[in-house]
């Protein structure tokens, strides 16, 4: 059932693939990310409560839900190459990680430019705020204990074991500090209650959230190709490609 | 089964041997809780309020202080690479590892804490409730540090990194623990908070002897 999966354990055939992929995904991504940011920022109705401050949810909210979903993105790769001892899995680990943690780093700085005007405050120890805080030390954590290793065959190995301690981790933080956050501050926090969006504001979010994915995939998949790259450097295929490259560069 | 008990006997006598060295997270753990009096003023109400938290805190930094020596002298000079070749259940011998740590470095912690409840004015029950909470998570700091600790044993700048490692994961744990002696300060029950930090113990006692065992076949290359 699975077969099909097997020959993308070697570093060639995945660049192949991730060759075949990368036009779709930045083509289509750019596109749709500066049709969204264009649509949200400029066209969509104002909120009446927030006026246009809300417009920041078109990247906010976006950023946010990829940041979970990379680190679960990065833990299966992680749990595929412990298990499988596939290499190409630890690779796509690392091309995820750093997106990540960007990504995550991004929705707190948003979240924080949004809750100035709406809290009152830079920061408010908001679950959500806090439970992405811990998410950005994970993800830093991961990234730093792969770059401690001089052999990245093991750094792979080290980093992909406390990105699986994350993954187990993550939902129980999340509920913890949630449940804290209810404990303690449940009553001060101004929390905006969350009206159904009309149509003319979640289609643009919608289509922005797509647009960002797409982005983050592009950009994970260029990373992708170039560690494959840098790994591969001595092996015949890699040399042929940078040849035929230089010729064809001559060429034109 | 004979390798593990004799593996604990050496652990523990080892231990004994470096009786200054397993003082230095202990005074850490004095000085920096004596340092938060003098830090936010003695007011009792105050020390009350944040004691539980500041008492966590210190446990699970003076821990990460100790927890680099479980692996660190048996990786320098090869005896956790004879223990990995012994064909002995290397997860077993994690876990008897884990358990001399928590004995030697950790438990003399939790026999110092009356005196640190009495610094930081905490009345009675919220005492039961602090030994309770580090009776049940304190463990867990050590099965969880163990598997970070294992991954950089090989490296020689492991110290900065397994706080990075660690910390974050451990949020969970400092959040219940906390919460349980605040609920014990204001009389009500916290059965809920310790049944959680004895499932997270369950759990990772269930898991982390494969993933530390994982960890140190990784370090070892």
């Amino acid at each position: 059932m699975w077969k099909w999966l097997h020959p993308y354990a070697k570093t060639e055939r995945t660049y192949q693939l991730c060759q075949l992929l990368l036009p779709w995904f930045s083509v289509f991504g750019l596109f749709i990310i500066i049709l969204a940011a264009v649509w949200g920022l400029a066209f969509a109705p104002t909120d009446y409560q927030q006026s246009d401050a809300y417009r920041i949810i078109y990247v906010h909210v976006p950023t946010a839900v990829l940041s979970k979903s990379l680190y679960i993105a990065m833990a299966v790769a992680a749990f595929v190459g412990l298990v499988w001892q596939v290499k190409t899995s630890f690779m796509a680990m690392m091309a995820f990680a750093p997106v990540g943690a960007t990504v995550t780093f991004v929705s707190l700085v948003t979240g924080a430019a949004w809750g100035k005007p709406m809290w009152g405050t830079w920061w408010e120890w908001d679950a959500r705020l806090t439970s992405q805080l811990i998410l950005l030390f994970l993800f830093l954590g991961v990234i730093s204990l792969y770059k401690a290793f001089d052999d990245k065959q093991q750094a792979g190995k080290a980093a992909g074991v406390m990105a699986v301690v994350g993954i187990i981790n993550l939902p129980i933080i999340h509920y913890s500090v949630e449940w804290w956050n209810t404990l303690h501050q449940g009553a001060t926090i101004m929390k905006l209650d969350k009206p159904s969006m009309p149509p003319e504001m979640l289609w643009p979010l919608l289509l922005s959230i797509l647009g960002w994915i797409l982005v983050c995939g592009a950009i994970s998949i260029q990373r992708l190709q170039n560690e494959i790259l840098q790994r591969d450097l001595k092996r015949p295929w890699v040399v042929k490609l940078a040849m035929n490259e230089h010729v064809s560069g001559d060429k034109e | 089964m004979q390798a593990l008990v004799s593996l604990l006997k050496r652990d523990l006598s080892l231990a004994y041997r470096q009786r200054a060295e397993l003082m230095q997270p202990l005074l850490f753990f004095v000085l920096v809780i004596s340092l938060f009096p003098l830090g936010v003023g003695p007011e009792p109400k105050t020390l009350q309020l944040i004691g539980p938290g500041v008492i966590w805190v210190a446990a699970i930094l003076s821990s990460l202080l100790g927890l680099e020596r479980m692996f660190r002298d048996d990786f320098s000079d090869g005896s956790l690479e004879q223990l990995i070749l012994s064909g002995a259940s290397l997860s077993g011998a994690a876990l008897v590892k884990v358990y001399a740590h928590w004995i030697t470095s950790i438990f003399p912690l939790i026999i110092l804490s009356p005196l640190l409840a009495l610094f930081l004015h905490l009345t009675e029950p919220m005492y039961w409730a602090l030994l309770k909470t580090l009776l049940l998570g304190t463990p867990l700091l050590s099965l969880i540090g163990a598997i970070a600790v294992g991954l950089t044993v090989g490296l020689n700048k492991g110290g900065m990194l397994l706080a990075l490692l660690l910390l974050p994961v451990f949020v969970p744990l400092l959040i219940f623990a906390t919460s349980a002696v605040e609920a014990a300060s204001m009389g009500l029950q916290y059965n809920a908070q310790l049944a959680i930090i004895g499932a997270m113990l369950l759990f990772s006692l269930a898991l982390a002897p494969f993933a530390i065992a994982y960890a140190l076949r990784v370090s070892q290359n």
